[in-house]
């Protein structure tokens, strides 16, 4: 009996050849999802994952919103970023005078603070995996995932992305365009 | 006459062969053309687009690079071997084509051992493709020639089997002959006398061409490209052409056999063949990209444990109602 079930279990299976038929045959019949792509291109890619980019101030499109936290270099299971504060500026000769004169009357004297800026923002793409750890974890959103469709470079070192020069000129082109708008 | 006269038959049989040169010829094209289309529409994708109005020149640029490539042969490899194998893969096509009732005009060769002629002159492909896998002297080539022959040798004898239980009732070998016996409505159809010798036909002629999902000989994820791993340009080209024409003639085969010919509803000829055919051959392709591959022993088990019991009590039912009827 068990070999006659199972060979019965058998012809009933074949039923899954036609539903696989119709998966494909359904397919066939739908529109394409894909695009003719030098002609069209896609219209929505938000959801692409670029190089890393970093989200300007508002008031300052050249400056990033970062505050140098280090969350996204430590939390980054590939250690693809670099990133380094800003140092405290030099006293000028005048403060450090201004310093040591408060010193000998016996005031306290406050330091200079490091501007909570980086110094430089670097991302090495080739060691990148995209997994967007670094975006989550940012606590001002600094950083977010550019759209660079066509990023591409000749030589391994290009991959090491100096992302504060990449927001300069990127400010730099928006200055440009603004500007032309407003010419026109 | 004292002009020794040219028999008929003989430049009948020449027009033929040059007719079935150029049938083949277009179709390889038309064929490599559906057969992309189809992959990509079955995937959401346009398929080839670029060449030509929605890629129609595609398959001939396809058809002028494997032209244009140098021909290769591995150190070691048996020279006469590999360099027979396309030929001997290739040639026999050419002859198959004879026999088949296109229409009652449309016909190379009445052949009274039609179907006998195919099926014989078909089985020369296993020798070819063995032939090229123990020639080329690469183990790849190797395996899959001796999945081709295994594979080819036991889906041969239920394909014989399921159109034996036809011809018992026909009583005839000659195509031209099955043909008459059905009528022009899909109902007089021998599909619908024999519906399982149908099933065991086709899925041994998708095997005995080595069509997914039964294309273990040339597997590309396991053996490369399995007998003609070593080939390349046209000897390729060579094998790559035979295996569409070999579809296409099962496919012509069952038309013929189970699906009345150039007989069909309100007009009979070429027109409805062809019809038939390209849409047999359209199911064909529609499996490739829906069907994983099967395993050797599955391959086998299905052979021996089902199409072979069924194709042998089918064959006794037939004979047991046809002496009863």
């Amino acid at each position: 009996m068990g070999a006659l079930r199972e060979s019965w279990q058998n012809i009933v299976d074949l039923w899954s050849l036609i539903v696989g038929l119709k998966v494909t045959g359904k397919y066939f019949c739908y529109r394409h999802r894909t695009v003719h792509y030098p002609r069209k291109t896609v219209d929505n890619i938000n959801t692409f994952r670029g190089p890393l980019e970093l989200v300007p101030k508002s008031k300052d499109p050249t400056k990033p919103k970062c505050i140098v936290c280090m969350m996204c270099a430590t939390n980054c299971p590939c250690g693809a970023i670099t990133l380094v504060k800003k140092k405290a500026p030099k006293p000028t000769p005048e403060e450090l005078k201004a310093e040591e004169e408060a010193k000998a009357r016996g005031e306290k004297v406050k330091k200079k603070k490091a501007p909570k800026e980086p110094a430089r923002f670097i991302q090495d793409f080739s060691l990148c995996s995209l997994c967007g750890i670094c975006v989550e974890n940012c606590p001002v959103g600094s950083i977010r995932f550019s759209n660079d469709v066509y990023f591409a470079v000749t030589r391994r070192e290009d991959l090491a992305l100096d992302l504060l020069a990449r927001l300069r000129e990127r400010a730099g082109e928006m200055e440009k365009t603004l500007s032309v708008e407003q010419e026109a | 006459m004292s002009i020794p006269i040219i028999p008929v038959e003989l430049i009948r049989i020449i027009v033929a062969l040059g007719a079935v040169g150029a049938f083949v010829g277009l179709n390889g094209l038309v064929l490599v053309y559906v057969e992309r289309k189809v992959a990509g529409h079955c995937q959401r994708r346009p398929g080839p687009f670029e060449v030509g109005p929605h890629g129609l020149l595609t398959p001939l640029a396809d058809a002028l690079k494997l032209v244009g490539k140098q021909l290769f042969m591995p150190t070691g490899a048996d020279p006469w071997l590999f360099w027979l194998a396309p030929i001997v893969s290739f040639l026999p096509v050419l002859l198959l084509f004879l026999p088949i009732p296109f229409s009652p005009v449309l016909t190379g060769m009445e052949v009274h051992l039609g179907i006998l002629f195919i099926l014989a002159f078909s089985g020369i492909n296993v020798l070819a493709l063995c032939l090229a896998g123990w020639g080329s002297n690469n183990k790849w080539a190797l395996l899959g020639a001796g999945r081709a022959v295994a594979q080819s040798v036991a889906y041969e004898i239920p394909l014989l089997l399921s159109l034996l239980a036809v011809i018992f009732m026909v009583g005839s070998l000659n195509l031209s002959e099955i043909v008459r016996s059905q009528g022009s409505w899909p109902w007089q159809w021998h599909i619908c006398t024999q519906p399982l010798a149908f099933l065991i036909y086709f899925t041994c002629a998708v095997a005995e061409v080595n069509r997914n999902p039964f294309d273990l000989p040339e597997a590309e994820s396991e053996l490369t490209a399995g007998f003609h791993t070593e080939y390349s340009g046209m000897a390729f080209g060579l094998f790559f052409l035979a295996e569409y024409m070999n579809m296409i003639i099962v496919c012509s085969i069952a038309t013929v056999v189970f699906l009345g010919g150039w007989q069909g509803p309100f007009f009979s000829g070429a027109l409805w063949f062809f019809a038939k055919m390209y849409a047999l051959l359209f199911i064909i392709i529609w499996f490739r990209w829906t069907y994983p591959r099967v395993r050797f022993n599955q391959l086998l088990n299905i052979n021996w444990k089902w199409l072979l019991p069924l194709g042998l009590a089918n064959l006794l039912v037939t004979a047991f109602l046809m002496k009863i009827f």
